[in-house]
């Protein structure tokens, strides 16, 4: 793991704020912090321990990188050092002509039982923060 | 140690600043479309050629989000269309926040129909509301056919495709057939335009489609 100092060196300094250079995992992970901050301080907790998020395969495309990121933008508050926890949601579509429910497992979403192409997305868009761990 | 009910929604932030953007557009009778596509898929030359196609009818602005230069703006500027440039200084995506302070500085009241280039990127963007009606996504047939299985997730979230370059089908191995039949998979109320930019396929059917969201 590179340590914020080491990316200071190479000039890659991360502030926070509106404007800045961002991958979306970024970006996305600067919201992360927010909501673990405010509910972990509502909480009058100590220290955030684990976050557990929830994330659908079809809501982002979301990796390891956002622990890193995480790690960096909470430095210094009460939600540092905490350990994400992922819990990925697969895409679940339903036939819109014959009920047919089922996890595609490919970018086809024709009716492997009717044949017809009426895919609704019933799980895979899910992208939130479901809980956090704290010392009270 | 104790565990605390979150459920907070990740894109809240960003859902909440579209959602007052999309507020601003409506009262001044502006239809928002994002456009989201990959480098080089033809978004600036597309809508330079769809606004040419509008002219008289449909009063249109855009704004244009790449991670610096304004060589596209000056391109719509030249049409004669208001632009407003974003930079978003390497982000890999418009943010709702970066399109307020476009929306801010935009002749809204002169314009019905405001098109929106996101940076291009297939990924990133679908993830940020920007506060817009509809979603266009483009793709090009030097891009291959097998797009929408690489990148499902812009498939299944856009109300309407442009297949662009497809002046180019008579030279290159693509089978439109299989990638609608894939592209209306994952999102059956799709609708899907091939157009060229280049010699005006399909531009018309685009621009009428366009026109009637912006009535």
């Amino acid at each position: 793991m590179i340590s914020t100092r080491q990316l200071a060196t190479f000039g890659l300094i991360l502030t926070r704020g509106y404007n800045r250079p961002a991958m979306h995992e970024y970006a996305v992970t600067e919201n992360v912090v927010d909501i673990v901050c405010r509910h972990a301080v509502k909480a009058g907790a100590r220290r955030v321990r684990r976050v557990h998020l929830v994330v659908g395969e079809l809501s982002s495309i979301i990796d390891d990188s956002v622990q890193f990121y995480y790690d960096l933008i909470s430095e210094g508050t009460v939600a540092q050092a905490a350990e994400l926890v992922f819990r990925r949601v697969a895409v679940e579509v339903e036939c819109g002509a014959c009920g047919y429910v089922w996890q595609p497992a490919d970018a086809d979403w024709t009716c492997p039982q009717c044949g017809q192409a009426q895919a609704r997305v019933r799980a895979g868009r899910e992208f939130y923060v479901e809980s956090i761990e704290v010392e009270d | 140690m104790s565990r605390i009910p979150v459920v907070e929604r990740i894109m809240k932030a960003n859902d909440d600043v579209a959602a007052s953007n999309r507020q601003l557009l409506d009262e001044h009778g502006v239809h928002a479309v994002n456009i989201i596509a990959a480098p080089g898929a033809g978004k600036t030359s597309l809508i330079l050629a769809v606004s040419v196609a509008l002219a008289g009818r449909v009063r249109v602005g855009v704004i244009e989000g790449d991670l610096a230069s304004d060589v596209d703006a000056q391109k719509v500027r030249a049409a004669g269309l208001p632009v407003y440039q974003i930079n978003t200084g390497g982000g890999c995506h418009l943010d709702a926040r970066q399109v307020r302070v476009a929306l801010d500085q935009m002749p809204l009241d002169e314009i019905d129909l405001l098109l929106i280039e996101n940076v291009g990127n297939l990924v990133c963007p679908v993830n940020f509301v920007l506060g817009e009606h509809t979603r266009l996504g483009i793709s090009s047939v030097p891009e291959g056919d097998d797009k929408p299985h690489k990148y499902p997730t812009i498939f299944a979230n856009v109300d309407a495709l442009a297949l662009n370059k497809a002046d180019l089908l008579a030279f290159m191995p693509f089978d439109v057939a299989e990638f609608e039949r894939l592209v209306r998979s994952l999102n059956p109320e799709i609708a899907v335009f091939q157009v060229s930019s280049t010699v005006g396929t399909g531009i018309d059917a685009l621009a009428d489609w366009l026109a009637g969201l912006a009535a």
